[in-house]
């Protein structure tokens, strides 16, 4: 099995829907240091200092790979801090506890945050008052912080941060100061522009592979061809006599090839010469795996949640439907390949990774190079594109075995290919679906088991029980009044890794799920829309969406002949979101996209037009796996390689995005993943709608 | 190893590498212009795309043998003018997410403008079909594109 790291601190929550739910928080006297440590800087907690010039810089200590946190989380400290935004600077934390965690996954960024980084500039501009204040010689009452000054309200005197910084370093840090209420805020729910965004379109944006450290050489690593494998023995003569070619090392996942270019370790990877030992599962296929799936899914399965009586036999002129649902392994190729800068030496580590995960990284490396935590230094870069990839810390862990056996710095790079076939998949599934009909037409039956390998289970090496059953998760057919409902689950083994993907299983079983409802809305002979709508309560949240997404995509506007609309919802990471999809049949085999209309309710918003690519990017995520995405598993390993057999959506196949966001103060919600559940399924009964073929299987095949 | 003398963004530079070396892994390891991105090696993803005498290329399946005394701009060379409308309609709509297929995005944009100032839907979808993005920054491209080309 390749090495893997685990996510102890994810904890599998509600199966109703709540996602994968960080068990972290940030403890109060993490946040706060001790004041005074650093008279000329003030910093009164771990994400904010001001120096004497005056000038802001807020830690994110969240990684930035495209989802907007290195401008939202400083909103939400320069929001209380009362400082001009234009003014601000930002720095990326290196991994340290300090910070809680700082794991970024789960759409965890800002619900974990919101209140703990107002916390952090709220105390710090009390802290700024109060040293004004005590200059003047008045009450702090009397003083109030505006654009990074604070003002005497008695006489209209101000006096800037930089020049109160010194003081207010040697005062208290205040406890529980009072947040804003959302009616006073100036910068959260604005649309700002990303601080990102210019050294991105430079070119100037230093991602993990553009790190260049001296005295760096350059690293690529062969790995075994099945997962599992081993490396017996391996000959690098012929590699070594490659220009560029310094050296060739065995490491635990493979051999490394370590170069003066990248070019020439990718050269001398080709030419390696490795006898692997392929373990125990050379033969697997994803056959074998689906099979073992359909044998399941034909038992029972575990009983994982139950309401009413759904074993009781109905009988009063009720109609049945009983389908099945599958979708395959998934790879997340993110744009970025894997890659990490190390340099191992005298007993430290110095990493520079584009990981979500980097206190697991230094965890990890620590535990594999026999080093104390604390020196191992763990700097985080851009991350070009996450997607749940980057909570793995393999490559680094690599990376730094490489440096420490060459014993030079090294930059890792993975080809593309290898990327494709060592990465961490999302698991298939298999669903069978029952539903009853009434004479009246009302859903009164919905069974749902769900048959797949298990994320959880896998990482904690263990059996798990029903209640832990991550492959369960948003499989409940939501907030629907159905009065009897069966959930039940199957795990399946594999020895292929498993791992956290965009929204993980809310990408499969809200398709089984939102799928199988619009079938039984056509059963029943009911509108699809107010199916949905009558089965969920007036005030619920969900409906509203609903509302909105059919209000604005002119639901019941009739559509020329061949073409059709579907709608679907979902819930998760403490957001709702419904989606519409219309589309067009052009052949038997073809068909278009035209658009997608998707409305969101993630409680308070803290940059809205985030939020909108947000669900624009989910949304094409999801079509690349709908339309596309298959990772197929033969000999052991997988089949494909690079973008032209495991393609993602171009630029020509994305529809028009429409984003409704709705404006209320609940809870602030996740919007990194929640785009992902409603699209499938939203697609499949548009599908449906157009062409009358139902789609039960990713991804799609119109014929 | 032979030394090679491309123009790159205007200025003489030399290279000691192979022949075979793509041009990517020369511009990125040899110079330091990192803005170029790897992100398929195989001619797929437009990541990696510049300009040679003015034509969009992807670097990554050229060598460098082949680009001997040609003209190479880079996204850096691109970026020597910030005020170029592709890059200030890239921040007004707010294209870029992670960012890493956007120097591909804008270079292969910025060369199909200078070609034709008013290309067909067809030609855009034609040239812009060859860079991926994950992030699905797609349907921002599109209305960068259209307002671009409406203004030009
Ligand atoms: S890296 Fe050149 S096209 Fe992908
Ligand atoms: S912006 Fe991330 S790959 Fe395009």
């Amino acid at each position: 099995m390749k090495k893997q790291s685990r996510r102890e601190f994810i904890k599998v929550v509600s199966l109703s829907g709540g996602g994968l739910v960080l068990a972290a928080f940030i403890p109060a006297e993490s946040i706060f240091a001790k004041p005074g440590e650093e008279p000329k800087i003030f910093s009164p907690n771990a994400f904010l200092k001001i120096d004497s010039n005056g000038v802001v810089t807020i830690i994110v200590h969240r990684s930035e790979m495209g989802q907007g946190v290195q401008t939202s989380l400083p909103m939400l400290v320069a929001e209380e801090l009362e400082v001009d935004w234009t003014q601000i600077k930002i720095e990326q934390a290196d991994a340290d506890r300090k910070y809680g965690s700082q794991t970024t996954g789960g759409s965890t960024s800002i619900r974990r945050n919101y209140e703990p980084l107002r916390a952090a500039g709220a105390a710090a501009r009390e802290m700024l008052i109060a040293a004004a204040a005590a200059k003047w010689k008045v009450q702090p009452a009397d003083c109030k912080a505006e654009n990074g000054f604070v003002i005497n309200k008695l006489n209209g005197k101000k006096i800037g941060y930089g020049k109160l910084a010194d003081d207010a370093s040697k005062l208290p840090v205040p406890q529980n100061v009072k947040l804003k209420e959302p009616k006073d805020f100036k910068i959260i729910g604005k649309k700002i522009h990303r601080l990102d965004t210019p050294d991105k379109i430079y070119g100037k944006a230093k991602f993990g592979i553009d790190i260049v450290i001296p005295g760096m050489y350059y690293a690529a690593v062969k790995r075994p061809p099945v997962f599992g494998g081993m490396v017996k023995n391996f000959d690098a003569s012929k590699t070594k006599l490659l220009n560029g070619v310094k050296e060739a090392v065995k490491i635990s996942s493979g051999v490394a090839v370590i170069a003066n270019s990248t070019w020439a370790a990718f050269k001398g990877k080709e030419e390696l010469l490795v006898d692997w030992d392929n373990g125990l599962y050379a033969n697997f296929s994803s056959e074998k795996i689906k099979s073992k799936m359909i044998e399941k899914l034909n038992g029972t399965g575990e009983e994982i949640r139950k309401e009413g009586n759904p074993e009781l036999p109905i009988t009063n002129n009720a109609q049945f439907l009983e389908a099945t649902f599958e979708v395959p392994f998934l790879a997340h190729a993110p744009m970025e390949p894997m890659n990490c800068v190390a340099n191992v030496k005298d007993g430290k580590a110095e990493l520079w990774v584009a990981t979500q995960n980097p206190q697991a990284a230094q965890r990890d490396i620590a535990r594999q190079l026999g080093l104390k935590e604390e020196n191992v230094t763990i700097h985080v870069t851009l991350l070009g594109g996450g997607f749940g990839r980057r909570l793995q810390t393999d490559f680094a862990v690599e990376a730094a075995e490489i440096s420490k056996a060459a014993g030079v710095p090294v930059k890792l790079t993975w080809s593309r290919e290898d990327d494709i076939k060592h990465g961490f998949y999302r698991p298939p599934s298999m669903h069978k679906l029952n539903g009853a009909i009434d004479s009246d037409g009302n859903l009164i039956k919905f069974e749902h088991h769900v048959s797949a390998p298990s994320i959880f289970s896998q990482r904690a090496g263990r059996k798990i029980e029903p209640k832990e059953y991550d492959i369960a998760e948003a499989a409940w057919p939501l907030e629907y009044k159905i009065p009897n409902i069966k959930l039940s689950g199957s795990l399946v083994d594999t020895h292929v890794p498993l791992g956290y993907w965009r929204a993980v299983y809310q990408t499969q079983n809200p398709f089984a799920v939102e799928s199988f409802i619009d079938e039984l809305a056509y059963l029943a002979k009911k509108d699809p829309f107010e199916f949905r709508r009558t089965m969920l309560t007036e005030d619920s949240r969900l409906r509203k969406v609903l509302e909105l997404a059919a209000e604005k995509s002119d639901w019941y506007k009739k559509l020329e002949a061949g073409k059709g609309r579907g709608i679907a919802l979902s819930e998760g990471f403490g957001s709702f979101c419904a989606q519409v999809a219309e589309v067009s049949i052009k052949s038997q085999n073809e068909f278009k996209i035209d658009r997608f209309i998707c409305a969101i309710d993630c409680g308070i918003v803290i940059n809205p037009d985030t939020v909108e690519a947000q669900i624009e990017g989910a949304i094409a995520f999801a079509l690349s796996a709908a339309l596309k995405g298959e990772i197929t598993i033969k000999n052991g390993g997988v089949a494909e390689s690079n973008f032209d057999d495991y393609p993602i959506l171009t630029f020509e196949e994305m529809p028009k995005v429409e984003v409704y966001i709705a404006q209320n103060s609940f809870p602030v919600g996740g919007v990194g993943e929640v785009g992902m559940a409603a699209c499938p399924p939203a697609l499949c009964n548009a599908i449906f709608a157009a062409a009358g073929k139902r789609i039960r299987k990713l991804p799609v095949k119109l014929n | 190893m032979a030394k090679f003398t491309i123009t790159v963004n205007g200025k003489k530079k030399t290279v000691d590498v192979d022949g075979d070396t793509p041009l990517l892994w020369a511009l990125r390891d040899s110079l330091g212009l990192t803005g170029t991105k790897y992100g398929c090696g195989e001619g797929i993803c437009g990541a990696c795309v510049v300009h040679i005498n003015k034509k969009a290329e992807r670097s990554c399946s050229i060598s460098i043998k082949d680009v001997e005394g040609k003209s190479i701009t880079t996204i850096e060379g691109l970026a020597e003018n910030p005020n170029h409308p592709i890059f200030k309609t890239w921040i007004d709509l707010e294209v870029s997410q992670c960012g890493y297929c956007q120097p591909g995005q804008i270079m292969t944009l910025a060369a199909l403008l200078n070609e034709k100032k008013k290309p067909s839907k067809k030609e855009i979808e034609e040239t812009m079909n060859g860079v991926l993005c994950r992030c699905g920054t797609y349907h921002r491209i599109h209305k960068a594109v259209d307002k671009l080309v409406e203004e030009n």
